[in-house]
């Protein structure tokens, strides 16, 4: 080996990237060769100190700010179309009631619009739950079928008291309980099993005691179906299929005890 | 247009916002050395996210930040070529140093060395920025980027040999400005 070609080599050799059989020989060149030896010390010292260096440079917070805006966000279209979709002719009746309601619905609109974000981030922070509690030993932390032991272990864990109803008999097999962590609050989670799938249903308090249908939504693979009932938000995350799901959502609310 | 279409956008954006913004500042350091300037840097990254946020569908590999940088280095030539009639601002006459004495004196971390340390990073940023073109290109994605000679190549378009003898001479470079300044101090 050449000392030019040496020269070139070394820095392959600094970087981890030479295969055995070339580092060997610049290696061997090196060791019968001074100059190449102290440019190998040399750059090797300059590699170690430019690694220590902060040569980067940070992207200015209006960067980010104008990254941000330039992607697609849901524009009120979007959600008015996805709230209403069901029942498009309810739509055409707000129409016809006249421009009192539509001023009413417009600001209902804007809640939503400033809402979405919100509901977007819990609802991938339930997904993940979800996703954390089915790695080993993070499913249940009271193991019980039984409701009446799954339930009064909620007690004083939470501002909350989970409704757990046993729907063994629908084809949904209670498991047990979690305290989970989700919007930076605790909250809790009845898990269930249909065949060898998890049900997560998590309950969190809300402030408002309306009710509000079921939606069904995917994430990341995994439905989710969330409404609102008794003060309460459910989240019933699974990867069971959509109809399966809503048929636990419907058993579940179905067989919960009335407010008390 | 069907009525969901910019719903699945969005989610389409949220999922590209999770993989592609934590690059943010790689891609912006990038954009800084190759462009030298920081006002076309912003354009060029932002240019670039637009860009990659087009073609996300599509992405399939290879990992997320070899990608981004593939498609900000494209951004930032076509920011040259429309340049190029403005003259030639890089620097390839950095004095050959001809000793060979070693250049970096392994230190203790006293607080003055640390000021040592601040002033060198300045002062490297300073030579690196005046690299020709595909050596400052080369040695910015090894030696900030951490990328391998693999991922640079594919980049840059060009094959492992020519990363290797260009980073051989950027980093020779380096060594030379660096003895040239301390020799100036003095």
């Amino acid at each position: 080996m050449t000392c030019d070609e040496a020269e070139i080599l070394l820095h392959a050799l600094i970087d981890n990237e030479l295969d055995a059989g070339h580092a060997r020989d610049v290696e061997k060149h090196i060791a019968g060769c001074p100059d190449c030896a102290a440019a190998l010390a040399a750059y090797r010292e300059m590699s170690k100190a430019v690694a220590g260096m902060n040569l980067r440079y940070a992207a200015p917070a209006g960067l980010r700010q104008r990254i941000e805006a330039s992607l697609p966000r849901p524009t009120p279209q979007t959600l008015v179309t996805r709230a209403l979709a069901p029942d498009r002719r309810s739509v055409l009746r707000g129409f016809a009631m006249g421009s009192g309601l539509s001023a009413l619905a417009a600001t209902g609109l804007i809640a939503i619009v400033m809402r979405n974000d919100g509901e977007q981030r819990v609802l991938s922070e339930v997904v993940t739950a979800h996703l954390r509690s089915l790695q080993a030993g993070h499913l249940i932390d009271v193991v019980s079928t039984d409701q009446h032991t799954v339930k009064p272990w909620f007690n004083g864990k939470l501002d909350v008291s989970p409704p757990v109803v046993d729907l063994t008999a629908q084809g949904f097999t209670l498991i047990g309980g979690r305290l989970d962590y989700v919007d930076a609050r605790s909250i809790g989670a009845v898990v269930y099993r249909r065949r060898q799938h998890i049900i997560n249903l998590f309950v969190a308090q809300t402030a408002n005691t309306e009710r509000h249908a079921a939606k069904m939504e995917t994430m990341q693979g995994f439905n989710v179906r969330r409404w609102s009932e008794q003060g309460m938000n459910f989240w019933a995350v699974s990867d069971i299929g959509p109809d399966e799901l809503a048929e636990f959502g419907e058993k579940f609310e179905a067989a919960l005890p009335a407010s008390s | 247009m069907p009525f969901n279409s910019s719903g699945e956008d969005y989610e389409r954006a949220q999922r590209f916002r999770d993989a592609a913004l934590p690059y943010l500042d790689d891609a912006y350091t990038l954009a800084r050395y190759l462009l030298r300037n920081a006002d076309d840097a912003e354009d060029a990254v932002q240019e670039c996210y637009l860009r990659a946020l087009k073609h996300f569908d599509s992405y399939r590999g290879p990992a997320m930040k070899p990608w981004l940088f593939a498609i900000l280095r494209n951004v930032c030539r076509a920011e040259y070529a429309r340049r190029a009639s403005s003259p030639a601002t890089d620097i390839d006459d950095i004095p050959e140093g001809a000793e060979q004495t070693p250049l970096w004196h392994e230190v203790q971390d006293t607080p003055e060395t640390q000021m040592l340390r601040e002033r060198d990073a300045s002062a490297v940023q300073k030579i690196v920025s005046a690299l020709g073109e595909p050596f400052r290109e080369t040695f910015v994605l090894r030696e900030i980027h951490n990328l391998s000679y693999r991922e640079i190549a594919d980049i840059v378009a060009a094959p492992v040999g020519t990363v290797m003898s260009r980073l051989a001479r950027a980093r020779a470079m380096l060594r030379s400005a660096w003895m040239a300044q301390e020799e100036q101090q003095k």
